[in-house]
């Protein structure tokens, strides 16, 4: 007897969100669930951005430090090295350092690292703030101003402070990258808040909150799964965004991540333990709907390419 | 498929007798519907109604045991296809792959590997389900005599035999019945020999077809020939066969009814690149398969998919929980800092991460909040002054440390004072709200 193959056909789609000038990129698009190209259209792969910080990267663990040795000290050679020897399809610099509690750089410095990485590299580039809500809203206006033209995604515009990183985003002509936690309520809010800005919902990509695996992974997974469902079951066009999967702060900060064997035996050799937690968060939520991925270790990037390879 | 109440209603008696403990025929078949009755309790059934609905209530997905003992591995009975929908029921197996081919201590390595693969996380064993065996030498003999050394060393981990030979599956299937492991390699050339085998020996049996449609054929084909328990390999090698072939069986068993692929699902992950095979991996946890088959078995990938594995099956509903007691993170001398949070796993992860990274040795205290958030236990009552007094109290920490502080989540600083009056001579501080403000809260102090 033939197997009758139970196909899906969603009355949605996601949106389809176009980021850089030269290079470029596209996510999203598709009408049916991750990679499930046997019953519906996936005309993109997922992107995996490399992460890159304003100021040195000594809080990350050795495993993903020791890589970026001799670049790392500056973000312009940082982020060169991920464009040219990494081969990286887009740069996500994150400016950390202007967090209140670390190097509190200002606003005016921030902008200065956005215009240098910008004119190092012809990747598209992702902005992220360092998620301090006061501090986030000048830092990330400058940023937008600086990066006027260039079509960055910038973020991540919270509920708390959604208005001015909202109207930065418009008037400079960028993409907007909206964060909630863990709630497919909260979520859908904030995109309508947004878009009752006048900011089109087609320039929008959705941050769930990322959490590492072991620690919360299988509440983003649900959410984002749920995001998905509604975007192309329901045909809500307030769910309807691509959404962003930021693993590499999340994977890299767990215990998993930088213990030596010696402290978790049970989880044997620390440098390949470090490298599948990114890799194995990153796998999972991919298949929950993440389709903009921003990681550390070009070990775990590169292992992710060839998964997406095998599935697409 | 499912039957509706009414549906259910239609196939009963109609008499209302009550001697179900029901008050009518359409209350008990409402019950029948969600599963929360069974049909032995109506002394009056029909033998066509029990029939009718015997096939309908039967799990979408048919139970398959590999193994026996503590150590047995349940499949199937599988509902949804969501974890948001409803848990997953049983978490997939890893099976790690020794070849009859490979020298004995090579063999005797991965045996090893799996005996020691146990761990403990949150309070729940996991470890490597199984050992899959493969006839690569395609030699009869030397198959039994791997699995022979094998179940001898390993006695109680369950066993996958995988050959398409029914003589060297015979011999080895013999050696190993009683241990219920699983004969894998049925295909169209050996479904008579394979399910006699099988249904000789009482075990269950893997069928390894090239496609869906000559997959249907063969789990009809010995369905038929008296054989019940079985494992599906579509024939899915890469990723996107996989996650195409096990969403279409899962889906084609639970919503369609589609009883010739209502069996669980074996996957292979093998690959040579490791971390390439661990998101295989993490594919099948994620995407419906029952039975993932490794090629190697290092401590830091079993901890990965491990973790993976108990992220995916835990039940949506209801919050993982980690046990009540104080927790030394670091080396906490006499006076070092004492804090409280609540045991919602995912809450002492944050805020236990949060202390390490901060490097300042610190006792945890965690309280039993059911599994609540701190703001959540607070308003459900789970997490009041008396309460947090009471552990602290209990917990005979005032014998081991030196001071009388004790430092509580932000969200909950309304009950200092209330704390200080109930536990006499101590001190409560309010900590940061958020677990990212804990480190710069212990490094100020």
């Amino acid at each position: 007897m033939a197997f009758t193959a139970p196909n899906e056909t969603y009355s949605g789609k996601v949106y389809q969100v176009e980021a850089g000038t030269e290079k470029t990129f596209v996510i999203g698009g598709e009408n049916v669930l991750p990679f499930h190209s046997f019953e519906g259209n996936v005309p993109n792969r997922p992107v995996i951005a490399y992460e890159v910080q304003d100021v040195p990267p000594e809080d990350w663990p050795d495993t993903v430090k020791k890589v970026y040795d001799g670049v790392s000290g500056n973000p312009v050679t940082w982020a060169k090295h991920c464009q040219d020897k990494l081969n990286a399809k887009a740069i996500a610099l994150r400016l950390i350092g202007t967090h209140p509690d670390r190097e509190n750089r200002s606003a005016e410095e921030a902008a200065a690292t956005v215009k240098e990485v910008l004119a190092a590299i012809n990747v598209p580039l992702i902005i992220l703030g360092s998620n301090h809500i006061e501090k986030d809203t000048s830092v990330l206006v400058a940023a937008a101003e600086a990066a006027k033209g260039k079509n960055c995604f910038i973020g991540k515009a919270l509920e708390e402070n959604y208005k001015t990183i909202v109207a930065a985003c418009l008037a400079n002509n960028h993409k907007l990258i909206a964060m909630s936690q863990l709630d497919i309520n909260l979520s859908k809010q904030l995109n309508i808040l947004i878009t009752q800005m006048g900011f089109d919902k087609e320039k929008l990509v959705t941050d769930p909150m990322c959490s590492a695996l072991g620690y919360g992974l299988d509440y983003t997974y649900s959410v984002m799964e749920r995001i998905r469902l509604a975007a192309l079951t329901q045909n809500d066009v307030t769910m309807q965004t691509p959404m962003l999967g930021d693993i590499g702060m999340y994977a890299w900060k767990v215990k998993e991540a930088s213990a030596p064997e010696s402290e978790l035996p049970i989880g044997g050799s620390l440098e390949p333990r470090g490298i599948a937690w990114e890799t194995v968060t990153a796998g999972a939520l991919m298949m929950a709907g993440a389709e903009l991925l921003i990681m550390r270790h070009p070990e775990s990037v590169k292992a992710l390419e060839k998964f997406i390879d095998e599935l697409m | 498929m499912a039957l509706s109440g009414v549906e259910i209603f239609k196939l009963l008696p109609k008499t209302n007798c009550k001697k179900c403990g029901h008050p009518t025929c359409l209350a008990f078949a409402m019950k029948l519907a969600q599963r929360q009755a069974s049909l032995d309790l109506c002394p009056d059934v029909s033998e066509e109604a029990k029939k009718v609905l015997g096939e309908a209530s039967a799990p979408p997905i048919r139970p398959v045991t590999l193994g026996t003992g503590d150590k047995a591995v349940k499949m199937g009975e599988e509902t949804v296809l969501f974890r948001h929908d409803k848990k997953f029921v049983h978490p997939c197996a890893f099976a790690v792959e020794v070849k009859d081919s490979m020298s004995d201590s090579e063999i005797n390595g991965v045996v090893e590997q799996v005996l020691n693969s146990e761990i403990d996380r949150v309070g729940q064993k996991l470890r490597v389900d199984a050992i899959f065996i493969s006839n690569a030498s395609g030699d009869a003999g030397k198959f039994e005599g791997v699995v022979k050394a094998i179940a001898a060393k390993a006695p109680a981990v369950p066993l996958i035999l995988s050959t398409t030979n029914p003589a060297a599956a015979e011999a080895a299937v013999k050696a190993v019945a009683d241990k219920k492991p699983l004969l894998y390699g049925a295909n169209e050339s050996n479904a008579d020999a394979m399910a006699g085998i099988a249904k000789s020996h009482k075990i269950s049996l893997g069928v390894a077809a090239t496609s869906l449609d000559s997959l249907t054929a063969l789990t009809e084909k010995i369905k038929g020939l008296g054989v019940e328990d079985m494992v599906m390999d579509s024939g899915a090698r890469t990723a996107k066969e996989m996650l195409r072939d096990n969403t279409y069986i899962r889906r084609a068993a639970v919503k369609k009814g589609n009883k010739s692929v209502g069996y669980p699902v074996i996957s292979f992950a093998q690959r040579d690149d490791v971390m390439l095979e661990t998101l295989i991996a993490s594919l099948g946890i994620t995407k419906y398969s029952s039975i993932v088959v490794l090629s190697s078995v290092e401590r830091w990938k079993n901890l990965a998919l491990f973790t993976l594995r108990q992220n995916i099956y835990t039940d949506p509903q209801v919050p993982l929980q980690v046990e009540q007691k104080i927790y030394k993170i670091g080396e906490p001398s006499a006076d070092a800092p004492l804090m409280i949070t609540s045991n919602f796993s995912l809450t002492y992860f944050i805020v236990s991460g949060e202390i390490e990274g901060s490097k300042v040795p610190v006792r945890l205290a965690v309280m039993d909040t059911e599994g609540l958030s701190v703001l959540t236990g607070w308003a459900a009552g789970k997490f009041t002054a008396s309460k947090i007094a009471q552990f602290i109290k209990d917990s005979g920490i005032e014998n081991e440390i030196s001071h009388r502080e004790l430092i509580i989540p932000g969200y909950v600083s309304i009950l200092s004072g209330a704390i200080e009056d109930k536990l006499a001579g101590w001190k409560v501080t309010v900590g940061p709200r958020e677990a990212n403000g804990i480190a710069v809260f212990l490094k100020s102090r």
